[in-house]
């Protein structure tokens, strides 16, 4: 009696071990390894393994042995009448010399095997209809033969295993397909960018003057917003919201984005025209970022509210449109136009030291500027703001300083607080 | 006698062609699998018998169980002698109830089973067959 109560004892404290093992599998390995010796450790069984069956391949696989040699048994090859034999006899401890037809079967073709492995009961381990596995097992450490509650006990316990498997397959195949996922997103975004670069090309090839124009606010936004500490997702947003802000320029006359003199008065309010068109054109598509019909809606704000469709100002104006802004205004400061020839980096940054505060944003002008300064000083093994604007062009040693000055005269805080005003004025883009 | 300890954090020393191998509380995880490594160890040195003390440890569960038939299987392919000592009762009972004393002999205490391997081998009989 008293040997009763401590074998019910041990069983049971085994399989609560189990359950816990199953329920919590950090490892698959370390699990089924686990669950293995809980088996063989309840009942004394000297050797055994857990095999988990590979559908694709039809195979079983020994994923965990013990007592049955230092090399792990090779995969045993299993036909698909087999595999509906096993699975017709579901989940229950099979004696080698087991006579019913399925298993006789199953015994018969791995004989061989079985005898080498010393192997006494086998358990198919099948869940939810579901061939996962079998357990293979040799004889007690006692000699004695396997009771009929030594076959319940090994079937409670590798139902769980059986479990066990049938879970890290499902889980093995979400993550296979939350990749597959992963993967088709990363294609369409790759797709998106691409045609949303040959938006830009086309906004650009309208305006023979500033070709490339978007493509380069693209990049310059990229460079601010990554100097401002923002991560690679919203880095990228802010590029596609600089290559697309000028769409809105697909509906202007082309006689008038290709004036080669300053136009008039109407011809401007119909250039005017584009940030509101841009965003009639983009607000219906799905944008995989946030914001993008906005900014080139605002894109010619300015924060003293000077600026225009809405005459926004300070933070009104959200601060991806500030990068659009300041990025526009730079390369059509930077560029040659068809009534002026572009501006030294001197004149630039000038503009910007005056514009600060009314035009464009503080921390966006700084942020800018330290780029610009990491690449002259040679900070950065990246210089694509050099790259764009030629090596001629930026000089260094001279401008280097401008731009510390501006830096330390920005950062000193005089130009923080926005002041609005009330009539229209300059922009250049 | 020279004594080493070896393969840290499982505890072990070697006396001649005798060794003893402190079970420990590892023994009830799947680390334990480092006391049937340490035991493979010794046997492959040339130990041909081995004493596993058990004074440190408060039960044996169903993963001991294992890696100690682990250990019995190694101690048999070599024909090493195997003793576990300073195990406590309810572990005897436990040893006993699933048939692992078939083949392993129990000692009191570490000198008793060094004592008992020593006699062994002096009349060249095997323990616990």
């Amino acid at each position: 009696m008293q040997e009763k109560v401590q074998r019910l004892v041990h069983t049971f404290a085994a399989l609560a071990d189990l359950g816990q093992e199953i329920a919590d599998p950090h490892d698959f390995l370390e699990m089924v390894r686990t669950s293995l010796h809980l088996l063989l450790g309840t009942l004394a069984i000297r050797r055994g393994a857990v095999c988990e069956y590979d559908k694709a391949d039809q195979v079983l696989h020994f994923v965990a042995a013990r007592g049955l040699g230092d090399e792990p048994p090779t995969d045993v090859s299993l036909d698909q009448e087999e595999v509906d034999g096993l699975l017709s006899l579901g989940l229950r401890g099979l004696e080698i010399a087991d006579e019913t037809p399925a298993f006789a079967q199953f015994a018969a073709r791995h004989k061989s095997l079985l005898e080498e492995l010393r192997i006494d009961l086998v358990v198919p381990l099948v869940v939810r209809n579901d061939l996962t596995g079998l357990v293979m097992l040799g004889g007690k450490a006692s000699e004695e033969p396997f009771t009929a509650e030594d076959r319940e006990v090994i079937c409670s316990m590798a139902r769980h295993i059986g479990v066990g498997i049938h879970t890290h397959r499902l889980l093995e195949e979400l993550e296979r397909r939350a990749e597959e996922n992963r993967q088709l997103y990363d294609g369409l975004r790759g797709i998106y960018r691409d045609t949303v670069r040959a938006f830009a090309a086309a906004i650009d090839i309208k305006d023979k003057y500033t070709q490339g124009h978007s493509e380069r606010v693209g990049k310059y936004s990229e460079i601010i917003a990554r100097e401002m500490g923002w991560g690679d997702e919203e880095v990228e947003g802010i590029a596609i919201a600089g290559y697309l802000h000028d769409i809105g320029k697909l509906i202007v006359e082309r006689d008038i984005i290709n004036a080669p003199y300053k136009i008039d008065a109407k011809k401007s309010s119909e250039l005017n025209r584009h940030p509101a068109a841009g965003y009639e054109i983009l607000a219906p598509i799905r944008h995989p970022y946030a914001d993008i019909p906005l900014m080139a809606r605002h894109h010619h704000e300015r924060i003293d509210g000077r600026g225009y469709p809405d005459g926004l100002t300070g933070d009104q104006i959200p601060i991806g449109t500030k990068i659009i802004t300041l990025a526009d205004s730079f390369d059509a400061m930077t560029t040659n136009r068809p009534y002026k020839t572009r501006r030294s980096l001197e004149e630039v940054v000038e503009d910007f030291r005056r514009n600060t505060g009314k035009q464009f944003d503080v921390e966006v002008v700084v942020s800018f500027c330290r780029a610009l300064l990491k690449e002259m000083r040679s900070d950065t093994k990246h210089r694509p703001i050099t790259k764009i604007l030629g090596k001629d062009y930026v000089e260094p040693e001279r401008i280097a300083p401008l731009l510390e000055a501006l830096i330390t005269e920005l950062e000193s805080g005089a130009y923080s607080q926005p002041q609005p005003v009330a009539s229209a004025a300059h922009s250049e883009s | 006698m020279a004594e080493s300890l070896t393969g840290a954090p499982v505890r072990s020393r070697c006396i001649g062609e005798m060794a003893v191998v402190y079970a420990t509380d590892y023994l009830n995880k799947l680390s334990g699998e480092r006391i049937e490594r340490e035991c493979r160890l010794r046997l492959e040195e040339g130990c041909r018998a081995l004493v596993i003390n058990f004074r440190d440890t408060e039960l044996v569960n169903s993963i001991g169980v294992s890696i100690l038939l682990g250990v019995i299987d190694a101690a048999e392919g070599v024909g090493a002698q195997l003793v576990f000592s300073d195990v406590n009762t309810q572990t005897v009972e436990l040893f006993e109830m699933l048939g692992l004393t078939k083949y392993v002999a129990l000692a009191q205490d570490e000198q008793e089973a060094l004592n008992t391997l020593t006699e062994f081998k002096g009349t060249g009989a095997s323990v616990g067959h």
